[in-house]
This record gives C-alpha cells, structure tokens and sequence, in this order.
C-alpha cells in the first residue's frame, strides 16, 4: 500500500515537472488521410528543431472539411480541393503541400513489375468492366511480346471513400469519355462492373488484388513501391511509355498550369504533358481561414508549411510524395502575406 | 439468475427457510434512503435517454434524404454518389441476408456443441473447451475481418466456392445461390464469417443455460429409463428452451450490426444479386466505408438513414424477441 502511495507521488509529482514543457506552442489539423505520413513526420522533426507541436489527425477529407467549418482545428487537409465557391462563403484559404501519383497494380502468375503497358482509355475500359479478359485483343495489342492468360480480370477498387479514388477516377473520366458520362469522379463512385469488389484502404486493395489471381487495382504509388506490388507502365499524354517514379511525378506536377489556377489551387495534375510525366498525379491540400483570431498561432501554422516547403522535401522523398514545384510555393507564399490577417495586418511577411 | 428455478418442479430442494433480505423490525426510511433512490432512478433513466437521443438525431439528420427521395430510399438499388442518387435496397438486402447466413450457421453449431460439453464431453474436455469459446468471444472483430480476408477468403475461392458451383450449382432454383465469380468475396464469405464471430456468444450462453438445468430433473427422466437422446430433446432443451432462444437473438443483434469483420470480406458493392459468390455490403459495413469522406449534405444524410434503419430492425428484433420470449415463457411456464 505505502509503495502504491509513494509511486502516485511521483507520478503526480512528474506531472507537475512536465506542466510547463507541455505548454508550448501546440497547432492542430485534422482531415485526409492520404498525406498523414508526410505531415507526421514532419511534425516529428518540426518540433525537435523549433519546439512547436504540430498535431494533425487523419480523420478523412469530410472530417478536415467539418472540423475547419466547426472551427475546432487551426487548418484541415483534403484531397478533394474544394471549389472557389466554397472557399469565398467560408473566408477560407487553400493551398496544396505535396503530390504524390497512383498505379495500377496486378496479379498475373510469371509477369512482373513494368512487364505490362496499359493506356487511359484501355485502362477506363478494363474498371468499366468492358475488357473482362486478360488476353483481350485490345490488351494484346499493347503487349504483344508477354504471353497474356486467358483469365478473367477482377477489378478490385476502394470501398471508402477517398481521394485515391478521385485522383484515378479523374484521370479516367480525362482519357474517356465513356467512363466520364457513365460513371463520373467523385470519391466514391458506382462502379459498373460486375467482376468488380471493394476493399477497405490501399492495404485492403492490395491485399485483395494479392490474393486473387487475374485482378487489377489501383493504390498510391507508396504502398505498391514499399510491398513491392507488379504495377503496370503507362502510356502518357504524350504517347511515351513511362514508369511510375518520384521523378516522374515531379515532372508532372511542374509541367501543370498552376499560374491560371482557380482559386484555391484546385487544379487536377493528370494526363499533363511532357514526356517524362507520370499521368495519375495528385496534390493534397491545406484549408486555413484568412481572418485568424490568433495572429501568433496563424503565423505558427504558416510557419509550419514554409519550413516543410524547405526542408521537408527529403522526407517527403523517403515517404513516396514529392513537395510542390518552387514555382508554386512561392505563389503560395506570395497569397499568404495578402491573404491571411489578423484583426486586418497580415500574419505573413 | 440466481432466482430458485420452478419451486413447483423440486419443492424439496429448499427445505432451510431462506434468510429474510429485508429488515423485519418496519424502521422508517432515513433521509440517504429517498436520496439513494432518485440517484439510482436518475442513473437507471440515462439509458432510456440516450437511446431515445440517438433515435431522434438519427430521425432529424434523415431528413433532407427522406426528403428527396420519399420512401423510394428504401426500395431503389441505385447507390451513385457522383450524380448523388441513394437508394438502400442493397444495403438492407445484404444486411438481412448476411445476418440469416450466420444464423443457419451458428445455431444448429451452437446447440451442438453446448450439448456435447454440457451431456457428452468428459468434465475436464468440457472445461478446455470452454474456456477457448469463452476466449473465442473476446476477439476483437477486426481480427475476424483480417483473418477472413487473407486467409479465409482464398481457401473459399480455391476449394469451397468451385466445388459449391459444381455440386450444388446444377441444382434447379436452389443451384442459383451458388452463382457468381468465384473470388472468396462476397455475402456467403461475410455470412460464415459472421456465424464464426457469433457462435462463442450464444455456444457460451447456451451451454450455461443447459447447466442450469437442475440435475435432479435430468436424473429423473434417466430414472425413468429414458435415454441420453430422449433427455435431451424432451428435458434438456424444452426447460432451457426460452434461455436457448435469447441467446439466438443476442447473437443476431450482434450479426446484424457488425461493421469491421462485414466490410472486409463482403465485397463491399451496392448491387443485389441472388447469387451468394457475389459481392454485396450491409447497412453497417457502407456506413463505415463511406462516412469519413462524405462532404455533401445529401450523402451523409442518406448515411445517416441507412443508420436509421438499421437502428429500427436492431430495435424490432428485440422487441420482437422480448414478446416471443414472455408468450413462451407464459406457456409452459417452465425454465429459467
């Protein structure tokens, strides 16, 4: 008993020792799930190297969207950018962070990672469950030197409902028409085939596609590159062959036309030209209010992005995401010293 | 429980007058009697309060998508968020389909294994036994989810589903649930996974029921020459009958709004097929999978409906079950 009495002493006295390290400057976000690897990190290292603690709380892009409106967090993440509507009623601003790009990944007994080539409107046709067999002509055609089995394809998509989903629905919808009219973008869509199931998450689509033999899915780049899943090249806007890669990615990103962006940045980075673009790339973005109660907590918030903007490329790296063009940070930067004020003096400068 | 089962069966039992729980001297209730009674009151009424809170934020958030699509929500199958058109057939079609799947499972098992360990089993088998169901039902459902995808799924679509098609698929009528794509998805996967996840809840309780059942009792019928069969079918589980038949509508309660285990292995696609190989999902399942990122009104509130209707059958079924149980329990008046 007594040694129980002694040890909530010390508890208790512990706490009271860590009171005052706790209370430092903490800032909080909440919403998708896609970048909560990246701000994590980053948090992790923001904070040993200037003590601020940075919360973010991966909840969904419709929670990030509530929770700003509910004005519980300092900023929400989403993947779907919301539209200049949306953002002008609320007062609120928008910018993206990082980009990261989606493949398709397979299972085919004896053929391996970049052995098969697929194009955007085949690749519409097999998730329209239109293409039902992997030696369709249409595929043989695009890889006549692979033996393709006569199997059938199951088509494994996202059960909940993410931006994964809508980066790879709107490249589809781009490359065709068909898919655009019949099943559109969204974050959860009505997919048509009836050789298609869902499955929870990317690891619930990558084990699902794992274990059936002849399936297809898609799943950001990260999980495929890290599980050292078989995903398929891509033909690109420019008619070029390309792999998925960092590189790739980067390529994309710069070459889209973020200058002539809406407002809020909401601008899709998909089928962009160049030769060495990866065509399923899409950015995650941050919803701050302009008109922020707090100038010290608004100016921590702004901090945080600026500092991740510099110096978080290296871990966006290791992670599989690629941080925003210079170009475009410095945009960013530009609107936020306009933009963003407390009580009417800019937070920014 | 511990109410002395059916004086009128073995009066001789209680032969010792059992000691008065109440104080026998009339003392008037002290000030802490009337307090204690209305804290305990207030503390009995917040059940009642928040499952009529829930019922009623369900009911107002329903709203806007009652509001569009009438009652044709509940009778469409088309569930397309892109053009925002919500019908729930196939959610409640795969809910109540799942859920009747686990059942034809679990009970006949149930009763089965109950009676092995509580009639047959050697005493110290019958203890093993029951300690791993017991341990069984403190698995958490994602655990069930996990295994039924990667390792239950495949050996369904490797061995079971082709030789179900084979041998039963032929079959006129009956041959049609056993169509679709034999991947190991889909609402028969979901169905035995189910019937997994609520056998250790009603074997447990089953089996503690037929303990219950007074040896004396038992003994008599053997007395009587009766056999092991005979005692069972004629003893056994008619005295336990309405103990038997609330731990089947305890473990459907549970079948029917398991979320986690559902959404991995049922193939999660709002279509409704006959056939059992098909991928379908259940109102608990959609919800989990599709609520984080609904941003639209209309969506989230014909989430919040499916919600609903899975509230009023939960809440049918026992209401439905308490009936049942009070007209039998009335008729025979026998049992725990």
């Amino acid at each position: 008993m007594r040694k129980f009495w002694l040890s909530s002493l010390a508890l208790v006295a512990g706490l009271l020792v860590a009171g005052p390290v706790m209370a430092q400057m903490s800032i909080n976000g909440a919403g998708a799930t896609f970048p909560q690897p990246v701000y994590g990190k980053w948090a992790y290292k923001y904070n040993e190297a200037k003590g601020v603690k940075v919360n973010y709380q991966g909840i969904g892009s419709g929670g990030g969207i509530a929770q700003i409106k509910a004005k519980t967090v300092d900023f929400g993440g989403t993947d779907e950018p919301q539209k200049p509507d949306f953002l002008q009623e609320h007062g609120i601003y928008q910018f993206p962070t990082v980009v990261g790009g989606e493949v398709a990944i397979f299972n085919l007994k004896g053929i391996h990672a970049g052995q098969i080539v697929l194009d955007g409107p085949t690749l519409a046709k097999i998730f329209m469950g239109e293409i039902a067999k992997w030696n369709d002509p249409a595929l043989k055609k695009l890889n006549p030197k692979v033996n393709l089995p006569d199997k059938d394809i199951t088509v494994v998509h996202r059960s909940d409902g993410s931006g994964t989903t809508f980066i790879f629905t709107s490249y589809l919808a781009d490359v065709s028409p068909e898919f655009k009219s019949k099943v559109g973008v969204g974050k959860e869509v009505k997919w048509p085939g009836k050789n298609s199931v869902g499955a929870k998450g990317n690891p619930g689509v990558a084990g699902q596609v794992q274990n059936i033999d002849g399936a297809i899915g898609y799943v950001e780049y990260a999980y495929a590159a890290q599980n050292k899943i078989p995903y398929a090249d891509l033909i690109n806007k420019a008619g070029k062959v390309v792999k998925p890669s960092l590189e790739s990615f980067g390529t994309a990103a710069a070459s889209a036309d973020w200058k002539n962006a809406p407002q809020g940045y909401g601008i899709d980075i998909i089928n962009e030209p160049g030769e060495h673009s990866w065509p399923i790339v899409g950015a995650t973005y941050i919803m701050i209010y302009k008109d922020q109660p707090d100038a010290a907590k608004a100016k921590a918030v702004l901090d945080f992005f600026a500092w991740a903007f510099k110096d978080g490329g290296g871990i966006a790296k290791e992670l599989y995401y690629v941080v925003l063009p210079e170009s475009v940070v410095k945009m960013v930067e530009a609107d936020w010293a306009k933009e963003i004020t407390s009580g009417g003096k800019p937070v920014w400068k | 429980m511990k109410q002395p089962v059916s004086e009128r069966v073995f009066e001789d039992a209680f032969t010792s007058t059992p000691e008065p729980v109440f104080p026998t001297s009339k003392a008037k209730p002290a000030g802490g009697d009337v307090y204690f009674r209305w804290l305990t009151a207030a503390c009995a009424l917040v059940l009642p309060l928040i499952m009529i809170a829930i019922g009623l934020a369900l009911a107002y958030y329903s709203i806007p998508a009652l509001r569009k699509f009438g009652l044709s929500f509940f009778f469409t199958e088309n569930w397309d968020p892109v053009t925002q058109q919500f019908g729930a057939v196939s959610s409640i079609y795969g809910t109540l389909m799942s859920t009747l799947l686990a059942m034809l499972l679990a009970v006949p098992l149930s009763l089965a294994i109950a009676l092995f360990l509580v009639e047959l089993a050697p005493p110290r088998l019958s203890r093993v036994v029951g300690t791993m169901i017991e341990l069984l039902a403190a698995i958490p459902s994602i655990i069930y989810g996990m295994w039924g995808m990667f390792i239950f799924a495949p050996l369904m679509a490797r061995y079971v589903q082709p030789w179900l098609k084979a041998f039963l698929g032929w079959i006129p009528g009956f041959g049609l649930l056993f169509q679709g794509p034999p991947m190991g998805l889909g609402m028969l996967t979901a169905g035995i996974i189910l019937g997994f996840m609520v056998l250790p809840f009603t074997c447990a309780i089953t089996r503690d029921v037929f303990q219950m059942v007074p040896p004396v009792v038992k003994e008599s019928a053997f007395g009587l020459g009766a056999t092991t069969w005979e005692v069972t079918t004629k003893v056994t589980i008619p005295y336990g009958l309405v103990g038997i038949i609330g731990a089947f509508f305890l473990g459907l309660g549970r079948a029917l709004g398991e979320t986690m285990a559902v959404t991995f292995v049922i193939g999660n696609s709002h279509n409704v097929n006959f056939g059992l190989f098909y991928p379908g999902n259940s109102i608990a399942s959609c919800m989990a999978n599709e609520f984080a990122e609904a941003t639209e009104l209309l969506y989230v509130s014909s989430l919040i409906c499916l919600g609903l209707v899975l509230f009023v059958i939960t809440y049918g079924v026992q209401v439905v079950s308490q009936m049942m149980l009070k007209r039998m329990y009335k008729a025979w008046s026998v049992g725990l």
